[in-house]
This record gives structure tokens, sequence and C-alpha cells, in this order.
């Protein structure tokens, strides 16, 4: 193997792949808008949305080891926080850059909330007690039209609206620089900077202090406790953190859209982002990102490639493609769970955990303890 | 001055009483050996030294300072450690970064390094094992992450907890021979063991400790002689 050699082609090639990337990030709106039309710009908006949600769950799920299925809730804070404050059912109309931060803070403030009475919870328990979260932050917003009006219950907020600073609106199309960018492109790079300020996060959080605190209570508590981490602070820090990224991309959802409603904070949504995050690797950022690619854009591509398909085998649509979708997406996760159980790209000790490289570890200790004596 | 001094400890689980009641303490430097039978309350005591249990009654004095409502993990910055039983390392971290784990409390960044060089020395197995997950090394490797971890906060008091368990004879011997050399370094140990003969060759004192009580306390080389450990745990 020439394992040794990695580090070395890595660190020259850096700044070439850098560029590259860079390149296709910035071009990807105008290729897809010119090869697969606006809608598929639309989704791949939504799929930076999904990937800091993704990142923010890793944070709790895949480092620290804490089983959130109530995630979307802190998406749904962050998103009615956008549309209370920027929208005309109040009459508020904050400014963007207040209404963003504010929406992280709150968000962070109730995954300390959350955090707080399941200190004590672990695995399945823990998992029960933040679904019952994440369903009682969804009724309350269904529920919260009467007596007093809040939310406006289950029809939601309309009209909110778009991220916009000094005169300029994301929500109509801009002139930069002599380039026509229609709304959905300037979100695009918006979610993008966004997407990498996250990821940017995560990358320093994962090999800090912090980050080794939140691996160490996740391989175990009892441990981590006798090294002299404070579980509690260290693991309401991992809520609020994760929750955080979470408040921010549900604000950003909710100026992109100009609606929301408590539909779009199902359960479904909480399972949906902890599938990324599993499906793509826990714990690696790479992983979690490509989890939410794939999830995003699967669905899609089978809720547009499911029709054609069958005409050209069988000639004709058998099955409604929209039934079909989510039979086959059920069906990829599985296979792929089955296939690659650590994730399509798990971190490098998942990796290394699975495989079977370690009968020379049990030679070596056997040589050691036995060999020894002789 | 005792570095730790125990004044009728007891802890309870629920409505069952694990410690009636004990007292004994460890002198600095010292090397002090608590022996007895499952149940006994051997485990208890370390974790509610550690702080991971709540005493009922009693006074737990450490380096002349009360202990009590003291969190754990301020009491291992005091440089209390404890090597949990069945080792407890963290299996998906590597060995470097679990030593670093150790380091913590620590925030002096510099002598850090200097530190993790000396456990690779003491520890040469480690060494080797650098960028190694944990959770793949053998039992008696573990072991050895697990006191070099513990030894990563500079302890002033050094607890283990049954370091002997489920390791080969050739394993416990190493271990124990690393216990000793810890010892002469001048780090205070509390040991924990089943396996009373080990524990007492390398200990200078000793207490028995018989369902939540201390029924002996000697000096290790009168315990190891006389009559009644030898019939209940040393099988002579």
């Amino acid at each position: 193997m020439n394992l040794g050699k990695f580090p070395y082609c890595k660190k020259c090639n850096a700044w070439r792949v850098f560029a590259v990337l860079a390149i296709v990030l910035l071009a990807l709106p105008f290729v897809t808008d010119a090869l697969l039309g606006r809608g598929w710009v639309r989704i791949a908006d939504f799929a930076l949305l999904y990937i800091m949600l993704a990142l923010g769950l890793n944070i709790v799920v895949g480092y620290a080891g804490l089983l959130d299925l109530g995630y979307v809730a802190f998406f749904a804070v962050g998103a009615y926080n956008y549309a209370l404050l920027s929208s005309p059912q109040f009459g508020l109309h904050w400014p963007v850059w207040v209404v963003l931060p504010l929406g992280g803070l709150l968000a962070g403030f109730f995954g300390v909330l959350l955090g707080a009475p399941t200190l004590r919870l672990r695995g399945d328990y823990l998992a029960i007690v933040t679904l019952g979260f994440g369903e009682i932050i969804r009724i309350f917003l269904n529920n919260l039209n009467a007596p007093v009006n809040v939310t406006n219950g289950p029809q939601g907020i309309s009209m909110i609206d778009p991220v916009q600073s000094g005169g300029i609106s994301l929500g109509s199309t801009q002139q930069v620089f002599g380039i026509t960018l229609p709304s959905v492109h300037l979100y695009y790079y918006l979610f993008l900077c966004f997407t990498l300020l996250v990821i940017f996060v995560s990358l320093r959080l994962e090999n800090s202090r912090i980050g080794r605190a939140w691996m160490a209570i996740r391989e175990d508590e009892v441990a981590a406790e006798a090294m002299g981490i404070n579980t509690r602070n260290i693991k309401l820090l991992a809520f609020s953190m994760g929750a955080t990224f979470g408040g921010l991309s549900g604000g950003l959802f909710a100026g992109f859209q100009g609606f929301i409603s408590p539909e779009s904070f199902s359960l479904t949504e909480s399972v949906m982002i902890l599938c990324m995050v599993v499906l793509g690797g826990m714990g690696n950022i790479g992983g979690v990102i490509l989890g939410g690619v794939l999830l995003v854009l699967l669905p899609e591509a089978l809720r547009n490639g499911a029709g054609p398909v069958q005409q050209w085998l069988f000639g004709k649509t058998l099955v409604d493609p929209e039934s079909l979708r989510m039979l086959l997406f059920g069906l990829a996760l599985v296979v792929v769970m089955l296939v690659r159980p650590a994730g399509l790209w798990p971190s490098t000790q998942r990796r290394r955990e699975l495989s079977d490289d370690d009968d020379d570890v049990v030679k070596q200790e056997l040589e050691s303890v036995y060999g020894s004596s002789k | 001055m005792n570095l730790l001094e125990i004044e009728n400890l007891k802890v309870s689980y629920g409505g069952i009483q694990a410690l009636k009641g004990i007292s004994f303490t460890v002198a600095p430097g010292e090397l002090v050996a608590l022996i007895g039978s499952n149940g006994a309350g051997k485990t208890t005591t370390l974790k509610t030294l550690a702080g991971l249990l709540h005493p009922a009654a009693g006074k737990i004095h450490y380096n002349g300072i009360s202990l009590h409502n003291i969190p754990a993990h301020q009491r291992v910055h005091n440089g209390l450690a404890l090597v949990p039983e069945g080792r407890g390392i963290f299996a998906r971290l590597t060995v470097a970064e679990n030593l670093l784990m150790g380091a913590y409390t620590r925030n002096d960044a510099t002598h850090i390094g200097a530190d993790l060089d000396r456990m690779y020395a003491l520890f040469p197995r480690l060494n080797e094992r650098r960028t190694q997950l944990a959770g793949t090394l053998s039992g008696g490797e573990q072991q050895m992450v697990a006191m070099a971890r513990a030894l990563m906060c500079r302890p002033k008091l050094l607890m283990l907890d049954e370091p002997s368990m489920g390791l080969a004879p050739m394993m416990v011997a190493k271990i124990f021979e690393t216990i000793r050399n810890i010892s002469e370094q001048g780090v205070s140990i509390l040991l924990v063991e089943q396996n009373a003969k080990l524990a007492l060759e390398v200990a200078q004192r000793g207490y028995v400790l018989e369902s939540g009580l201390v029924t002996l306390s000697n000096s290790a080389e009168d315990l190891l002689g006389s009559d009644e450990v030898r019939r209940a745990y040393l099988g002579a």
C-alpha cells in the first residue's frame, strides 16, 4: 500500500482540487439551468439547505452520539422566527441580518431546552423524548392561531419577505457585473456561502478540544466524566450548536420559500435529515454532505426519471412515478445500508474499525505476551 | 498529613447500602490496596471518590480539602484520577486521542506534548499504536491506554479499578510491573483488586473490604501472611 505517499500528494494537489471545486460550484447553477432547467437549480438550493441541516445534526448524532429524532423542530423555530419578524403577519419587517442570527440563537436556546431534561437519557430513550419534542413544536405551531393568532395555524404564514439588504432583494432577478442572476441563482450563492461557513465551523469543531470531548462522551460517558469532562455542559453545547445550524437554515428556508406552514416540519423531515447523516457517513463531514446531496437529488431524479424509463422499457407507464418514487427510494436506502454499513463515505476511523486488518495486532500481542518468556 | 482521608463513608444504591461506613487513608507516595470479593464495595468506593456516585454520609478529605459537593470534573483537575473498571477507553478514538483526553483538564499545551512522550516511553507498545483505534487493541494494551490516559492529568492520586481483569497472566505481570514503576515515580496509588495476592505484593498497606465494611487493615506484608486473608482470598 502506498499510504505513506498519500498525505504528500494530498498536499501538492490541494490547491488544484480547491480551484476546480470552486469553479464547479460557482458555475453549477448556470450549467444546471442550461441543461436541466430552472427547477433543478431550485433543487440545488434545497440540497444546500439540507446539507446545513445534516451537518448540524451531525454534531449531535455523529460527534456526541446523541440520537435526536426531533431535529426538524429547530429548523421550524428558525423558520417561524424569520416568518414572524419579516412578514405582514405582525407587520414587522426586521432586517435579515438581525433576523437570521436571532433565529440561530433562538434555536440554540431551544436546543438547551430540549437537552436539559434529557441529560440522563441515552439511545432509544433519548430518541423517543426528542421525537416527542419535535412533535410538540410542530403541534404548537399548528394550534397557535387561537385564542391569539400568532402562527396562523395550519394555513401557515405567507408573503414572507425575501432575503434582502441595502435595497437588493434576492427575491427578484438582479444584474451583477452585467450577468443576469435570477432569484434561484442568487439564493444558490447565498446558501453556498452559509453552507461553507457551516462546513468551516464543523471542521474546526471536529479537531478541537470540544470535538474530542463530544466523541469521548459518545464512546463512554462515565469514562469521559472520569477524564474531567463536564459532561452536562458539553452535551448541552452539542445540542445547542446543532440546533443553531438548524435555526439558521430554517431562517434561510423561510426567506427562500416565502411561505411556511407546520406541514413542512413533520417527523418525516427529521428522519430524512437523520438518513442523510447515517447514510452518508456519521461523523464524517464529507460523507454527511454526500448524504445530503444524494437524498435530495435521488427522489427528484426518480420523480422525473421513473416515467420515461417505464415508457422506454414497457412502452407505457405501468406505475405512477409519484408512488414508485418513495418505493425505490426506500429500496435504495436498504441496499446502501446493507452494502456499506458505515455509510457511503465513512470517517477513516469508522472504516478502520469495520475492516478486518487487525489480525497482525493479535499476532503481535501473542508474540509480546508469550514470545518474551522464551 | 495524609493525601486521602476517608471517614465513615456510606453509599447506597436506592435502598441497598453498598458501603456501610468505611474509613481509610492514603499517605503521599503510598501504594494502598483495597481487596475483597465480589460485591464488597470496592468499585463503589472508587466511583464515590471520583465523584461519579454521591455518598449518603461520611467525609472525604483529599489534599486537605473536603470533596463534598465537588463535581467529578473538578476532582480530576485537582489530580484525582480514576482508571475505571473494564478500562472504559474511547474505542473509536485513536490511542493518541485517548491520551489527549486524559489531559483534558490541563491548559499547559507545551507540557502536554512532553507528557505524551513520557507515556510512550513508559508504555512502548502504545508508541507503536499511536494512530490505531483504541478499540482494536488487545485487552492488555487497552489497560495500558487507560492507565496512560489517567496519568496524563498528572495525578497526585491514581485510582486503579481491577487492572488485572480479563487479562492473560503474562499481561497481568506486565501491568503490575508498570504499577510498581508508576508508584516509584512518586504517584500515590489506590489499587482495587480481586487478585489479593498480586495486589498485596506491590502494595505497602492493604485494607480488606467485606460487604461494605473494612474488616482488616495492616501492612501488605502482614496481610499476605495472615491466616484470615490466606483462607478467604488466597485459597491456601
